[in-house]
């Protein structure tokens, strides 16, 4: 069987998986076979949410210190959480 | 002013006129036509005092003379800004490309200093058809550009839509990116960056300064003014996380510090804390 992965990634206002989502950006190995997201923006309000709708945690952002001197700057989104889906690329369902 | 620090831009609907509008597209055309030409019409060179930039006869000199346009520009650069440059972006009807998330230029200085990005937009622009989309209150985070390629989408981002006349002020280092334009029409828009000259503390009208100033004991878990410039500086984002969000308080209150030159000034205690702690051990 020929699979395909769609990476999900999730951004969150915590360092929880039920943390609330605020942002996110799908990238489809199916190019379109398989299944979307849901139309809801964001498309999962956590990240459990996502979870019952069967993607996998692939990584979850580590916890670090700031680096002295840099305690009030902010950068990146800090909470990043990536998931995947595997698909069968002839039946464009997810594999079971 | 506190609203462009707590948000990173300022809007002012339609404030250039409809002949201004409808002439500066057409020199929009003839820039993006000839300014890698060997012959035709030029930008002007990088560095050049924006008083010395697009003489007459020109649509966008006559544009960046207006009155209005003016106060808007000394407001946050001073009188007489340095040109960096500037750029039509013109996108045709049915493009698709979406452009991914970014700052312009590179990762900039720690000090609060910053230029401003004027965005023209001398047509209507229906919503979803090619106006720029843009983060609110990303502008203070220190990011390597490319590094936002990965956000696809943000909670709170917004697109630009409006009527024809409208400019934009962006911090420099807003995030924001061009999209896909679905509409029948071309989308062109000018937008010019401009270095300060000098300092840019109390630059604009300041007549309320007094009214709407907060001493530094302004917090959000004491005592607060209803109404005043904290008020504003705590505006939180829906993308941000608490921590995101106090650390944002504490990079608007130095860049309102440096606005004002008033460096007691703190919004809910947090650099009045530290440094008076810092004080106990000396230096």
């Amino acid at each position: 069987m020929t699979q395909r992965q769609q990476i999900l990634y999730l951004w969150a206002n915590g360092s929880a998986l039920d943390s609330g989502t605020v942002g996110w950006a799908f990238h489809d190995g199916t190019d379109g076979a398989g299944v979307p997201l849901p139309d809801a923006k964001p498309p999962y309000a956590t990240g459990v949410a996502a979870l019952r709708d069967g993607w996998m945690l692939l990584q979850s952002s580590q916890l670090s210190a700031p680096f002295p001197g840099n305690e009030h700057l902010n950068d990146y989104l800090e909470y990043e959480f990536v998931f995947e889906r595997r698909v069968d690329a002839a039946t464009g369902k997810e594999r079971s | 002013m506190a609203e462009f620090v707590a948000n990173g831009f300022i809007r002012f609907e339609a404030i250039v006129p409809s002949d201004v509008n409808k002439r500066g597209i057409e020199e929009m055309r003839r820039l993006e036509l000839e300014r890698f030409a060997p012959e035709g019409l030029k930008p002007p060179h990088t560095g050049t005092p924006l008083d010395e930039c697009y003489p007459a006869p020109s649509v966008i000199g006559e544009y960046l003379r207006l009155p209005q346009i003016r106060g808007i520009i000394e407001s946050f650069v001073g009188p007489n800004p340095t040109f960096d440059h500037d750029f039509t972006h013109h996108i045709q009807p049915h493009a698709t490309y979406t452009q991914p998330l970014h700052v312009d230029a590179v990762t900039d200085s720690p000090d609060t200093t910053f230029d401003v990005q004027l965005f023209w937009y001398p047509h209507d622009v229906a919503p979803g058809e090619g106006g720029t989309r843009f983060v609110p209150g990303s502008h203070l985070r220190r990011v390597r550009s490319s590094g936002l390629d990965r956000y696809q989408h943000i909670a709170g981002e917004k697109q630009f839509a409006g009527p024809a006349g409208t400019v934009v002020v962006f911090h420099h280092g807003l995030w924001h990116a061009g999209q896909p334009n679905p509409g029948d029409a071309d989308r062109w828009m000018h937008k010019v960056r401009l270095n300060p000259a000098v300092p840019q503390v109390r630059l604009w009208n300041t007549d309320d300064f007094a009214e709407l100033q907060n001493p530094p004991s302004d917090h959000v878990f004491a005592r607060m003014l209803p109404d005043s410039v904290a008020q504003i500086l705590r505006t939180m984002h829906p993308w941000m996380s608490i921590t995101d969000y106090r650390n944002e308080q504490i990079q608007r209150a130095k860049l309102w510090r440096y606005l004002t030159g008033d460096d007691a000034y703190d919004v809910d205690h947090y650099l009045t804390r530290l440094e008076g702690r810092a004080a106990l051990v000396g230096s």
